[in-house]
């Protein structure tokens, strides 16, 4: 299997099925067109590392696991860019922005990172939903969550 | 960038599909009508720059140290996407 530079692993094996196509690229980075999607193991993150270029990486998190009845809509353009029909084609994420202290990390819902399961072509799409905002505190969130019994 | 004058419920067209007309103006204000295609994206331009910069904030993400954050658990179930690390 091929190895690639990663920011969270440093050199790391990876297949071909975790190799994600972003036609688009992402915004502010439009110049790059391919990640990889790595499992971070015991938490509820993965890592989209950026192919050829091992010092961008994001973070990712399933808005599911925090947000209580999160439902994921978006426009028809975002749809036909994806070649999909129907949500249930597709796989998402919010890319998360940990600052300085980890505790106030946010998670970006308004610009969900959303995967063709099938093709596995990727795009950052836009929210309809405008409750969703760049910002979404996940630890508040999560303990929310908790209580109210998922 | 083209300039145009335009009074209220006057229209711009761009292409043969997407009409924005001027629908009220009110001191520094302007509502705008946009008939475009469903396949247009059509969004205020703030939501791009914040996810832009929200990007770029977020972009060179290192390993995390989460010992302190036992609330966050850990995933239950794979992706159905042909997995990451084959689970």
């Amino acid at each position: 299997m091929p190895t690639i530079k990663s920011r969270v692993f440093g050199e790391v094996e990876v297949s071909e099925k975790q190799c994600i196509s972003f036609p688009d690229g992402i915004l502010g980075f439009e110049f790059i067109k391919e990640y990889y999607l790595l499992d971070i193991d015991n938490s509820p993150f993965y890592s989209l590392q950026a192919s050829g270029e091992g010092e961008i990486a994001f973070i990712l998190i399933r808005p599911q696991t925090f947000v209580r009845e999160y439902r994921l809509e978006i426009g028809t353009a975002d749809m036909e860019a994806l070649g999909v029909r129907s949500v249930d084609e597709l796989l998402d994420f919010a890319i998360v922005t940990v600052p300085e202290n980890p505790a106030q990390m946010t998670a970006n819902l308004q610009g969900p990172i959303v995967i063709n399961k099938k093709t596995r072509i990727a795009r950052q799409t836009i929210s309809l939903n405008e409750d969703y905002c760049t910002k979404h505190p996940i630890l508040a969130a999560l303990q929310e969550k908790n209580r109210e019994g998922g | 960038m083209l300039v145009l004058s335009r009074k209220t419920n006057q229209s711009i067209m761009i292409g043969d599909g997407i009409e924005i007309r001027i629908v009220d103006i009110k001191g520094d204000q302007v509502k705008i009508g946009i008939n475009a295609p469903k396949q247009v994206a059509v969004y205020r331009k703030e939501v791009y720059d914040d996810i832009k910069s929200q990007n770029i904030a977020a972009a060179q993400a290192g390993s995390l140290d989460l010992s302190g954050f036992p609330v966050l658990g850990s995933k239950k179930s794979g992706l159905g996407l042909d997995d990451p690390d084959g689970k």
